[in-house]
């Protein structure tokens, strides 16, 4: 539905959006991850048509944005970062006019607004001007103006931005129930939104793709060793060197230690379940089992660590990197 | 076509939801209203004159030569003030607000968004024409004026207000602030009027230029009634040549992001 190839905007000397590709199929939601100012709503921009690429390809339901975009418009809802609303129109002359300019029927208007009013809860406002609005009901104004034209695409940029608690898993479950009719490019830098609301993530980070996949196989690859966190009572004794030397663990870290109670993070192979073995040490060795767990690796660590590693190695490179790109376009 | 008519009938709605339409009309009456006392009791007094140097009868003054291409004439300074309040919001506004975001990514050409901005403010200056249209009536109530030039003195300003707001619209389209846009199509403006002032100084060729340049010299025609087919096209190119500037502006201020 949504396809990005080689994608590459600079702003001058600035490059904006490095390369960058993806695609996203039919009814799916992508979730946009990447720090602020990472190339998230240039990318964005540059699918809607608001601007042009440097360099590379976008194709929106088939049309090229740039050869074709009034046919790309025509399939696209664009949710900027603020709502474009005029402030000195209610909300339903607001609608009224998006719905014309989006080029839905004047037979279908009507009916179309109301719908949509609905959907998005702002019905109750219908006659306030849209300059009064608070910003939950702004946002949702705006969301309902992306969704009018009933789009093939929507383009979401930070849409929960600004919510109160409620209020963003309202809109949360409104993009989910959206999801079958329409495809969904969202973006944000709030991480557990994209593992509440996304099928599958791009991480970009200084313009460039970090990393593509579902959220859990993310955090699985992340995942390399998995990690346990042990909890023992030794009246002081270490059982660092007794644990470290179980078959398949490969690391053990003191972690904390409070009154002769040690915790230690133990890494062991991937695929290789320790507790066991670490129960068994532990009991015979005559120490006191507190906790035992595994440590759930978030998202958000996930998202650290790849703009990290991407940060620790990319320096000396980009200029040379960079320069490949404008000579393979 | 009906998105450019979406356009226009949002520019207008726009104009009239905010202050801007109700201060810029208010302005316009007060100050043609003004214009008109001084210039009818200008006339009054010489037709009075002319009476008593034993000039009765039949050559009584022309009103259309005497008072209302002269009223008309001032119009131009009023058009001057105020018009660059009618454009300058125009993108300016939507820039900074972040609307054009929605008209850029909407299924519309930029010609159909220009096109719309501007037949939205010709409808507003339309609406400020319609004002004087009262004091024209009262002309006729008292006194037997032609229609006809009239009517080619309304043509012209017409033209003349499109040519200001195509300036103004491109004006607007090179800022996201309003006041700036406002100051630089006063200035811009305010030059196009005392362009030919340098003219009779220097020479016929530079004469001849600033003559051609001066979009209110072209009015002249106009307002005695002659309808000049070089001054319509003048006007017409003109107004194209504003609106294409402005695509242009449109196009770069895209590619520049």
């Amino acid at each position: 539905m949504i396809e990005v190839q080689h994608l590459t905007k600079r702003y001058g000397p600035v490059t904006a959006v490095n390369d960058i590709s993806f695609r996203v199929e039919r009814g799916e939601i992508l979730g946009f991850l990447g720090p602020n100012g990472a190339g998230k709503t240039t990318t964005m921009r540059i699918l809607t048509g608001y601007m042009p690429a440097t360099a590379g390809k976008a194709m929106v339901a088939g049309f090229d944005v740039f050869d074709q975009p009034i046919e790309a418009k025509r399939r696209t809802g664009y949710l900027p970062e603020t709502p474009p609303l005029y402030p000195d129109m209610s909300v339903a002359e607001y609608l009224d006019f998006v719905a014309k300019v989006k080029g839905v029927p004047s037979g279908e208007r009507r009916q179309r607004i109301q719908q949509i009013m609905e959907r998005t809860r702002i019905a109750d406002v219908a006659t306030r001007l849209t300059g009064r609005l608070s910003k939950g009901y702004r946002q949702r104004v705006g969301l309902a103006q992306a969704l009018i034209h009933n789009p093939d695409v929507l383009i979401l940029d930070e849409p929960t931005a600004g919510l109160d608690p409620k209020q963003i898993i309202e809109t949360r479950e409104l993009i989910k129930a959206l999801a079958g009719d329409h495809t969904i490019i969202l973006s944000t830098h709030i991480l557990p939104e994209v593992s509440q609301t996304c099928q599958r993530v791009v991480i970009i980070n200084k313009g460039q793709v970090v990393a593509v996949d579902t959220p859990d196989n993310l955090t699985a690859r992340l995942r390399g060793s998995a990690t346990m966190y042990l909890q023992v009572d030794t009246s002081g004794a270490d059982a660092g060197v007794s644990l470290a030397r179980l078959p398949g663990v490969t690391r053990v870290v003191e972690s904390d230690r409070r009154d002769g109670v040690i915790g230690y993070e133990v890494d062991s192979e991937q695929g290789r379940d320790v507790r066991r073995e670490i129960a068994r040490i532990v009991v015979s060795s005559g120490w006191g089992l507190l906790e035992l767990r595994p440590m759930r690796i978030s998202l958000e660590d996930v998202f650290l660590s790849l703009i990290t590693e991407d940060e620790a190695a990319t320096p000396a490179a980009t200029p040379v990197e960079q320069e490949g790109v404008t000579v393979h376009e | 076509m009906s998105n450019i008519v979406a356009i226009a009938q949002k520019e207008l709605k726009a104009y009239f939801a905010s202050p801007i339409a109700y201060i810029v009309i208010g302005l316009w009456a007060l100050m043609y209203g003004y214009f008109f006392v001084a210039l009818m009791n200008f006339f009054v007094r010489q037709s009075m004159q002319m009476n008593q140097f034993g000039m009765q009868g039949p050559q009584a003054m022309n009103v259309n030569q005497q008072l209302i291409r002269p009223l008309l004439q001032n119009v131009l300074i009023l058009i001057l003030f105020l018009m660059p309040m009618v454009t300058m919001r125009a993108y300016a506004e939507e820039k900074r607000s972040g609307t054009i975001e929605l008209l850029l990514t909407s299924p519309l050409t930029d010609f159909q968004i220009i096109v719309g901005k501007f037949l939205g403010a010709m409808a507003l200056y339309g609406c400020m024409l319609a004002v004087t249209l009262i004091h024209i009536g009262l002309l006729f109530l008292y006194g037997r004026p032609e229609w006809k030039p009239i009517v080619t003195a309304y043509i012209g300003l017409l033209l003349m207000g499109g040519c200001f707001i195509a300036v103004g619209l491109f004006i607007s389209s090179l800022t996201r602030n309003q006041i700036v846009a406002g100051m630089v199509t006063f200035a811009v403006f305010l030059m196009l009027w005392i362009i030919t002032w340098i003219g009779s100084f220097s020479g016929p060729t530079v004469d001849k230029l600033t003559q051609y340049l001066s979009i209110v010299d072209h009015f002249d025609d106009f307002g005695k009634g002659v309808l000049d087919t070089t001054h319509i096209i003048y006007y017409v190119s003109f107004i194209t040549f504003g609106l294409f500037l402005t695509a242009k502006s449109v196009d770069m201020e895209r590619w520049r992001g």
